[in-house]
């Protein structure tokens, strides 16, 4: 293995200190511990951040969330608050991963986790994300799980999260600390489309610590988390949808959809949402609000169903709580 | 319970890399990022703690065997991408990484051919198929017959490369204690077979060489025949002068220990308009590598399920610049049964048939391939006993009608058969002064429980208490034996076992201590002529998303006639997990194949997916009593393998009992599935 440092960071402010370019930071390490292993992240330092005083998830009275970066995944699920006022949140949660897995991992670690594309984790295989201007195998390769919406001929991986994912169709924030102060940006912000330097996944600057997400207060409508995947657990999403829905009187008065595995980054559907708004509660509004969103597809040789994939979850999803309403 | 349960459990157990040994050196294999071409240069880094570097650039001084991938380091031609090619020896494992990562390989690289195609220009029948089983074999006269047939059905099907990936990697810790005697700890399914191989490779006396392997964290096959491993841990240790530790990645696993091969099957069953077969012919095509000749025998089973006039059985193989495929599982059995019980099931449908009753209609009196009587055969007992759990008599046949919401639901049988071998072995047993046995044979446990039922075999034969039985196995220095393989270690195992407890109990009379040993050889040799082979059903009932084309397995059920159960216990962990691993088989495995780089893209268990236990709710394992007095001396057929042959049938058919829709490649996943929901109309 190539040599690196390990470094225990007391406080943000010392991990900052800490961080170089040739560092990074540490959460739980279910990711970046693998990827040291396959050769795909080669760290000189790595600063440890999982044990900062940021393990706490603070209750708002409108049901607002800040949930410390450290907080382990098993614990946000797991905490009542969070189950009471956000179960979208939870239930991604426990979409993902094992449980084993989830009781290693942090809160920050699952935001900026690396996409499992197979070209990515790959030394010996060319690939833009991992080093620029090698090439992307999977445009023509194995594509069966990469992107349809917002891809680039440099890259086509999908980002891996399921919390990341319900975080986007809840208008989450992380809160930024760097050597300038503390910034708080919202998940569209945080992640990038892959454009010609798919090598960023986040606008993160180097040595950018998260501390924290901030969920605003309580949705007031029913919300659920549908992750599609050939095995019941412990499988990355083929598709997943976060959808919430608001009826009054057979009308859609407000709606949330957000997807994974169709693109770089969480994919709020914000056509489809736009699409939805007004309209009667009904199967064939859903569809039809889906079908605006998957209009922008663009999908690769081997991952067109993926866009009937969507279409068919977001509706079915909707329908699931339109029942409910 | 197991005997080794509790030093499992408690970490108490060693395996092959966990041995300590004095002045150990770490070896890494380095393989092949070109899946065809020469090997040029090997350039090894200036690294402090690097010890020795070995590769085709210096070839070391070892003999030719029958398997080319032992023939370590001897040709610069690269065959597949992830051959091991070089490997380094370091002080530190974490330092031998560094130095396999760091060493410049300089390939001429050449066009690439790694793509199973049925009408493959490569295609040939190989001399024998594995098992040593005729290429082909015909009766009557089958394509005519066929033609000629009311009720004809002519599919093909496909099945992926598919890995065994047992959870222990191949590892291995090898000493030279003298220039000629060699010692290694190594994870295998016969301690025996790897002596001898590394005997032979090293021109060594096989009594100058032992192998050591007392816990094996599971094979599936391919810890079957010798892999490279033990024979690179030896030259390493060789070479280094120090004892050497090696064992291959996870990812390397898929690359350098073989994988079922994917196959190609056309099927077609020619019947009377009442469902009795007039034409079988069942014809596979499977790949082998540039260096191995590996025939998947898929059609051999087919010789003996159904009675029918004509038949024909074929293979034919291709050589690409692929991975040597090896033993998995039910090799033959389990890609051929999935083509053979999801035809029949096809069969039913165009006759109008109860698919239980179409294969009792079609039960042969004796064996179609030998004509021999068949020891024992109660498939048709097994069918109906599932039937009455399964709760079969109501099922409606019409597929895709059974709705719950945006779910279809359906229902699917399969049968199951794995041959009964017993194979000559030698075991020693000894009455000690203080009342115990011991008893000592070179079987393998690979956590099927071995050890354990070889102790209840002792005791019972000796009459005694099973904890005054000691059981010793897992060495090649212990009474030679066969392989935990192709269902025979416990049949194989057992007998002989019991027949040194016979002869023993003949001696005690005359005081203590006593041994007596036992030989197999010449009593199987005159056994009198049948068809051993052991019979099962699969049941299941699957549940389709049609909005997603997800598929889960809600119930499964095996029912069994294989002899006697020895252990109902382990025997019940046998089958379900070969039920598991044909759900998985079905639903999720597959080796995906990238072409432009020529490999198995998905080597690792993250990318390559097994079942979960949440994929598998309802699991169950049954069986019939089955007295056959021509087995051995238990009455026993293997049981290891029989669980997950047919398992991929029964689901499949059960998706095509819940859809209307017949997939006819595996695996069933989403982005299969769903296109070809959408295109019946049954999504939306």
């Amino acid at each position: 293995m190539r040599p690196f440092a390990y470094e225990r960071a007391v406080s943000a402010e010392d991990a900052l200190n800490r961080h170089t370019d040739d560092a990074q930071y540490l959460g739980g390490g279910t990711n970046l511990v693998d990827l040291m292993r396959l050769g795909v992240a080669t760290p000189a330092r790595l600063v440890d951040v999982a044990r900062l005083p940021y393990d706490r998830i603070e209750h708002r009275a409108d049901g607002g969330l800040v949930i410390g970066a450290a907080v382990r995944n098993s614990d946000l699920a797991a905490d009542l608050g969070v189950r009471d006022d956000h179960p979208l949140l939870a239930q991604a949660v426990l979409a993902g991963a094992s449980g084993q897995i989830r009781n290693q991992a942090t809160v920050g670690g699952n935001l900026l986790q690396r996409t499992r594309c197979p070209y990515f984790q790959d030394v010996t295989k060319p690939c833009n994300k991992r080093e620029p201007g090698t090439g992307c195998p999977a445009v023509h390769g194995d594509n069966e799980n990469m992107a349809i919406l917002d891809p680039s001929p440099h890259c086509v991986a999908t980002h891996p999260s399921d919390m990341a994912v319900a975080l986007t169709a809840l208008d989450a924030r992380v809160r930024v600390r760097h050597s300038g102060g503390e910034d708080v940006v919202p998940l569209a912000r945080l992640y990038r489309s892959p454009g010609d330097d798919p090598s960023r996944d986040t606008t993160l600057r180097p040595g950018d610590l998260i501390t924290a997400v901030e969920v605003p207060g309580r949705l007031d409508m029913p919300a659920r988390y549908r992750k599609v995947r050939e095995r019941a657990s412990f499988a990355f999403a083929l598709v997943s949808a976060a959808v919430a829905l608001d009826v009054a009187d057979g009308t859609v008065r407000d709606c949330r959809i957000a997807l994974g595995g169709v693109a770089h980054r969480p994919w709020r559907a914000h056509r489809a949402e736009d699409a939805l708004r007004g309209r009667p509660a009904t199967e064939a509004s859903y569809r039809a609000a889906a079908e605006a969103e998957l209009a922008a597809a663009e999908p690769l040789s081997g991952n067109a169903y993926k866009v009937t994939l969507a279409v068919n979850v977001i509706t079915a999803a909707l329908a699931g709580l339109g029942e409910d309403a | 319970m197991r005997i080794e349960g509790r030093a499992k459990v408690t970490g108490e157990a060693k395996y092959a890399y966990e041995y300590p040994a004095e002045d150990v050196a770490y070896a890494f294999a380095v393989t092949s990022d070109v899946a065809r071409g020469e090997v040029l240069s090997v350039r090894a880094p200036e690294l402090p703690g690097l010890i020795t570097v070995l590769s085709c650039m210096d070839p070391p001084d070892i003999a030719p065997v029958s398997d080319a991938e032992l023939h370590l380091f001897q040709s610069r031609t690269v065959s597949y991408r992830g051959q091991i090619i070089a490997a380094v020896v370091a002080e530190t494992l974490e330092t031998a990484r560094e130095a396999g990562r760091l060493l410049e390989i300089e390939y001429a690289p050449h066009e690439m051919d790694v793509e199973l195609d049925a009408d493959h220009p490569g295609l040939y029948r190989p001399e024998k198929v594995n098992g040593g089983f005729a290429t082909e074999l015909g009766s009557g006269e089958p394509a005519d017959a066929f033609a000629g047939s009311p009720v004809r059905v002519d599919v093909t099907y496909a099945t992926p490369a598919e890995y065994n990936n047992p959870m222990e990697p191949h590892a291995t810790l090898a000493e030279w204690t003298a220039p000629d005697r060699l010692v290694v700890h190594d994870s295998n399914q016969g301690s025996v077979v790897v002596r001898d191989t590394l005997a032979q490779i090293f021109g060594l006396d096989p009594e100058h060489v032992t192998v050591v392997s007392p816990h094996v964290g599971g094979g599936f096959g391919s810890k079957g025949t010798p892999r490279p491993v033990p024979v690179l841990a030896a030259l390493a240790a060789r070479a280094a002068g120090r004892p050497v530790k090696l064992a291959v990645t996870r990812q390397q696993m898929f690359a350098t220990v073989g994988y079922r091969t994917p196959t190609v099957q056309r099927v077609r069953l020619g019947a009377d308009p009442d469902g009795r077969l007039r034409a079988v012919l069942h014809e596979a095509v499977a790949q082998t590598s540039r260096i191995r000749e590996f025939a998947e025998q898929a059609a051999v089973a087919t010789r003996h399920m159904y009675r029918t006039p004509n038949l024909y059985t074929g293979h034919q193989v291709v050589r690409l610049d692929v991975p040597s495929p090896s033993w998995m599982r039910a090799p033959g059995e389990t890609p051929g049964m999935y083509v053979l019980e999801s035809a029949m099931d096809e069969l039913a449908y165009a006759a109008g048939l109860d698919p239980i009753e179409l294969r009792v209609r079609n039960e042969p009196e004796t064996d179609p391939d030998t004509g021999l009587p068949f020891s024992s055969r109660n498939l048709v007992a097994c069918l109906n006993e599932g039937a009455d759990r399964f709760g079969w008599a109501h099922r409606d046949p019409r597929p895709g009608v059974r709705r719950e919401g945006r779910t279809l639901v359906g229902t699917g049988v399969a049968a199951a058969t794995y041959p009964a071998m017993t194979m000559p072995a030698k075991a020693r047993v000894r009455a000690n002064e203080d009342g115990t046995f011991t008893v000592s044979i070179a079987a393998a446990d690979i956590g099927t429980g071995a050890r354990t039922v070889l102790t209840v075999v002792a005791a019972e034969t000796l009459k005694a208490e099973p904890d005054a039985v000691t059981v010793r196995i897992g060495s090649s220095d212990l009474p030679r034996a066969p392989l935990a393989g192709g269902s025979m270690g416990t049949a194989s195992w057992g007998h002989a076992v019991a027949r040194a407890c016979e002869a023993l109990l003949a001696k005690l009379g005359d005081g203590l201590p006593q041994e007596a040993e036992a030989d197999t050889a010449d009593e199987l040799k005159n056994r009198p002529q049948y068809a051993r082979h052991a019979f099962g059903a699969h049941f299941a009932e699957t549940a389709v998303d049609l909005d997603t084309g997800e598929i889960r397995v809600r119930r499964l059920l095996g029912v069994y006639a294989a002899g006697r159960i020895l252990n109902p216990q382990t025997a019940r962990s046998q089958f379900l997990g070969g039920m598991t691993m044909g759900a998985g088989m079905a639903l999720m495995e597959r080796g995906v194949l990238d072409l432009e780089f020529g490999d198995y893209l998905n080597h690792d268990l993250a990318q390559y997916h097994v079942p979960v236990c949440a994929d598998i709710p309802d699991i169950d394992a049954a069986w019939i009593e089955e007295a056959d007095p021509h087995l051995n001396a238990m009455g026993a057929k293997g049981i290891g393998e029989i669980g997950i042959v047919g398992v991929a049938a029964a689901i499949g058919n059960a998706v095509h009992h819940a859809t209307g829709v017949r997939f006819r490649e595996l695996p069933l996943t989403p982005p299969a599935v769903l296109p070809a929901l959408a295109a019946h109309g049954l999504t939306a």
